[in-house]
């Protein structure tokens, strides 16, 4: 057992951990922090993206004992004072999930996709979420939700067509 | 039935929603299986078999059990009876032939992948580590693994069944009375007219739910609670209640937040029931997680058909008949609906078109591989695929565009309803309004143009345009129709409205949501038949102890069927509420009309609420002798018909000659779905099925070695497209509203799927047809395509790319149409 202690969403913890745990196993298992899933065993899908010291990792690529003295920001923390997170908020107004499970991955690369670039073309978005796959929506909703977050999308998401989403009647 | 107007409340149905599920799972705040932890709660990891076909010799577990923290390891012969079994639902023949399927087999394996042994521990990684301290002695058999090959039973996958051939499903026209004789007019064309005959791979998928399966079972309580990441918590009670001789009455199945299913999740699976078993001998909270690898490798698969097929028609191009010969593979066991998914596309191979003879013929299979189930559409992209690459093979033959072949072929508006040479009654449609809008959307004679102006200069990159017209039977199902086909339950789907005492509204719904967007859809359609607040109304559903009635979710059928369910229960709280309201007005029932939410005498400002109703009812100070004081009901729908949806999808790809890569430039679609309750929900369901037809097309297949072990076992290796690999899609709709049903919608979950597969296909093979390729098997990777052009540079066959003529008697296999009147 190694002793780490780190800062997750705000609040200081410490724990003796195995040194074969994962970090995202120590959020889930130890912490309670199940906003933060697991999608496979390859670190292929990105459901486990959290924030490390800032920068996006995918959780399950991380042991537990190398977060020790880190900030952890999970998507449970990405919320402030009870106002959704303006990437959160274009998620929920585009449409950008369905089942959710690969959404607070998807919303915390996103988060740090804009940090880093914060006006992204729609080719800039799609390949810095390469690494987070999504089996609901296509896709297209998401890039949507990061245009909208990102100031660029119309508000009305969801198409990209003209006279999309207007429905011509019979 | 009342309406339900209120000139300065806007409508709910139709208005984009955001979704009231969002809150929960843009946060955090979810609740999956594999989060729920119960005090004391032991964990699971199953021991399982390396091979495809093995006599299991001996388990020895003293290692495993001598291990920390563990609990318990358990066999198949420990648990004997209570272990309960994986049920067939529906055995499409009266002799179909189904091996019995024990959740942990005593003998003898049959994929690899199956459960041996469980790992009982204190933790899940104590569990895992102990799996691997499992020695199980094998004794491996010869498997069944092509398809083809075992439909020669030379290797059996059950060799006590003496076959594996499960069942023979026919549909005949002719002998339905709904059309003529097919082999007549294949006949008639072979000296008169035009025969294509094709054979199309439908590669085996896996549906890849993002959330793992997961299960947990409490059996401390009166009632046993399972927990369990599934589409049926209702027919899975039922299933474990069945088999193992747990009343019905003693099981609770709650499906909480479900990540996505696509079909993947509608099983009865031997995990759940290896956890419920467990359970129960132990006393204690169990809980299994699966990882990646085992919910690729055990999780049932979908699709995996050879389809032969022989369409005739004049030389004019008008079709005279089709004929189906489906091979499907079942894998290791005949799964819940199992051979009926191939079934489910007996009736949609004619599709649009007024074809006047038809015959479908499927020989289910049994294999030592993965079992196979419902995949996203489940037999409808099958049929669809088949129908829309013969279509565009027809027009090729006759030097014509695709979509005027289809023209000359469809239905017409003015047609409906109208009754098919499957037997079935489309009751609306408009397929040259849906196809203009598409054309139109996609900008399809400038592409065309485009197309003919880069062939003629020979671009090294050719475009490709495919087109894909489809419909599709929604809403499962008619009871009637299912009991015809001899499946094991009915098609109706159950609600209830429950009026609280502050105003509120509760929905109790039996469809159970895993992405869907019931709670939004249903709390839409609810405020605007009851006229409540939309905020007023929640959706409870998933619970079999809150929805105690309900047959789930699957077959495009939540709302057409679960929401009419919810309109029947509505309309008669409304009718209850009536004499109350008479009641307390002091006026006569009749002086009342309804709108919304609200019961006003004629010509007087008079009036009472739904909402205060709810109160005065709860309160119960004062109500008319002949009524109960209450407003709640209750509804179950069985619905009279399917519902057709329908739409045309075009598709503009780019094929890169030296390289064999596709890149797809534009995609639109224009679907009709009759009424639309909310477009933002309707445009992600559309969004998420392309990609998943497209998936198909482009990328995915699971891939078994020689050996039988599943290759594609991880994300690393079975490739779900990235955002990277999409595009955005195009969508619009016609609105052709369903007759048979209330609200005029149609299914739209799986419509997506199931048009855009051939529309890819056929647009890649349209952008290199004119080096004579007609064919390139899915999923078209670089590699297939490159070959398919170098094949046909080098005059030879392309091996195990396109497909070849199924005749060999003709000769003439490979990259030559065998069409009388044509290529001879």
């Amino acid at each position: 057992m190694t002793r780490i202690s780190l800062t997750v969403d705000g609040a200081r913890v410490a724990d003796d951990v195995e040194p074969r745990m994962l970090l995202v196993q120590y959020l889930r298992e130890r912490l309670g922090k199940t906003g933060t899933v697991i999608g496979c065993d390859t670190s292929n899908c990105g459901a486990c993206t959290v924030h490390l010291d800032g920068e996006s990792v995918k959780s399950c690529n991380v042991l537990a004992v190398q977060a020790d003295g880190c900030e952890v920001t999970t998507i449970e923390g990405l919320a402030q004072d009870g106002e959704l997170h303006p990437v959160q908020e274009a998620f929920r107004e585009c449409h950008g999930l369905q089942c959710g499970f690969c959404t607070p991955g998807m919303v915390m690369q996103s988060v740090a996709l804009l940090k880093e670039n914060p006006q992204p073309s729609e080719e800039e978005i799609r390949l810095g979420l390469e690494g987070n796959l999504c089996r609901c929506t296509g896709y297209h909703n998401i890039v949507r939700a990061v245009q909208h977050a990102a100031g660029a999308g119309s508000t009305t998401s969801s198409a990209s067509g003209a006279g999309a989403e207007q429905g011509v009647t019979a | 039935m009342t309406a339900v107007q209120e000139p300065s409340a806007e409508r709910e149905i139709g208005r984009e929603r955001r979704r009231k599920e969002d809150q929960r799972l843009i946060t955090g705040r979810t609740r999956w299986t594999d989060n729920i932890a119960l005090p004391g709660m032991l964990h699971l990891a199953m021991v399982r078999s390396p091979f495809a076909h093995a006599t299991i010799v001996s388990i020895d577990t003293s290692e495993a059990k001598n291990a920390t923290n563990v609990v318990d390891v358990v066999t198949g012969a420990d648990l004997g009876e209570a272990q309960g079994a994986c049920i067939n639902a529906w055995a499409i023949t009266e002799d179909q032939v189904t091996p019995p399927h024990l959740p942990m087999p005593v003998d003898r394996v049959a994929f690899a992948g199956e459960v041996v042994a469980v790992v009982v521990a204190r933790s899940a990684a104590e569990a895992r580590d102990a799996a691997e301290l499992v020695d199980v002695e094998y004794d491996e058999l010869p498997a069944a693994l092509d398809l083809k090959h075992a439909a020669t039973d030379e290797v059996l996958a059950h060799p006590d069944l003496g076959t594996n051939k499960s069942a023979f499903w026919r549909f005949d026209s002719a002998e339905a009375g709904t059309g003529g004789d097919v082999d007549a007019a294949i006949e008639k064309a072979r000296t008169d007219g035009i025969v294509i005959e094709r054979e199309y791979r439908q590669q085996r998928l896996i549906p890849a739910f993002m959330e793992p399966r997961s299960v947990v079972v409490d059996p401390t309580g009166e009632q046993i609670t399972v927990w369990s990441a599934t589409q049926v918590p209702h027919i899975l009670r039922f299933a474990i209640a069945a088999t193992t001789g747990v009343p019905e009455s003693k099981i609770r199945v709650i499906a909480p937040d479900v990540g996505g299913g696509f079909g993947g999740k509608l099983q009865q699976t031997p995990e759940e029931m290896i956890a419920f078993a467990v359970a129960r001998r132990l006393g204690r909270p169990v809980k299994f997680t699966e990882t990646r690898s085992e919910s690729l490798m055990t999780a049932h698969h979908g699709r995996d058909q050879w389809q032969k097929l022989t369409m005739s028609a004049e030389k004019d191009g008008t079709v005279t008949g089709l004929k189906v010969e489906l091979l499907a593979d079942l894998g290791a066991y005949v799964a819940i609906v199992g051979g009926g998914v191939p079934v489910l596309g007996a009736f949609m191979f004619n599709s649009i078109y007024k074809f006047p003879a038809y015959q479908f013929n499927c020989q289910t299979v049994l294999t030592n591989k993965t079992w196979t189930d419902a995949y996203r559409g489940a037999g409808r992209p099958e049929a669809t695929f088949a129908i829309e690459r013969l279509m565009d093979e027809l027009a090729a033959e006759l030097g014509e565009d695709p979509i005027e072949v289809r023209r000359r072929n469809w239905i017409h508006a003015d047609e409906f309803p109208f009754s098919t040479v499957a037997g079935l009654e489309y009751d609306s449609g408009d397929y040259e309004k849906a196809t203009r809008r598409a054309m139109e959307m996609l900008g399809y004679d400038e592409l065309r143009a485009e197309q003919k102006r880069r062939r003629d200069a020979g671009d090294r990159v050719q475009l490709g345009i495919g087109v894909s017209t489809f419909t599709e039977m929604c809403g499962l199902a008619p009871s009637r129709v299912l009991g015809q086909l001899n499946y094991g339950a009915g098609g109706w789907e159950h609600a209830s409205v429950r009026m609280l005492a502050t105003g509120k509204v509760e929905v109790v719904t039996g469809a159970s949501a895993h992405g869907q967007g019931h709670e939004t859809a249903f709390s839409q359609i609810v405020a605007d038949r009851l006229g409540v607040p939309f905020e007023d109304v929640e959706v409870l559903h998933g619970d079999t102890q809150v929805a105690p009635k309900g047959l789930d979710t699957y077959g495009s059928r939540s709302l057409v069927v679960g929401g009419e369910a919810l309109v029947k229960a509505v309309d008669k709280v409304i009718d209850k509420a009536r004499p109350l309201a008479a009641h307390l007005l002091e006026a006569s029932a009749d002086d009342l009309e309804y709108a919304g939410g609200r019961f006003g005498v004629r010509g007087t400002d008079q009036g009472i609420t739904i909402q205060e109703l709810a109160t005065a009812a709860f309160a119960a100070h004062s109500y008319p002798e002949d009524m109960e004081p209450s407003l709640d009901a209750d509804a179950t729908y069985d619905p009279v018909n399917f519902n057709f949806p329908h739409g045309t999808h075009l598709c503009a790809v780019e094929v890169d000659t030296e390289t064999g890569q596709v890149s797809m430039r534009r995609y639109a679609c224009c679907d009709d779905i009759g009424n639309i309750i909310n477009p933002l929900i309707v445009a992600g369901q559309v969004h998420g099925g392309l990609v998943q037809g497209i998936a198909q097309a482009l990328w995915e297949e699971a891939v078994h070695d020689d050996s039988g072990t599943l290759v594609s076992g991880s994300f690393t290796d079975y490739l779900l497209p990235t955002a990277a690999d999409t595009i955005s899609f195009d969508i619009d709709h016609t609105t052709s509203p369903s007759l048979t049903n209330t609200l005029g919608t149609k299914g739209v979950g799986e419509a997506g799927t199931i048009a855009s597969t051939p529309a890819v296909v056929n647009a890649v093979v349209d952008a290199v047809r004119h080096l004579g390729i007609d064919d390139i098997a899915m999923p078209c990777t670089p590699e297939r395509v490159w070959r398919a052009i170098q094949g046909v540079a080098k005059g030879g066959a392309t091996e195990g790319a396109a497909m070849p003529h199924f005749d060999s008697s003709t000769g003439m296999e490979g990259t030559v149409d065998r069409t009388t009147g044509g290529a001879q």
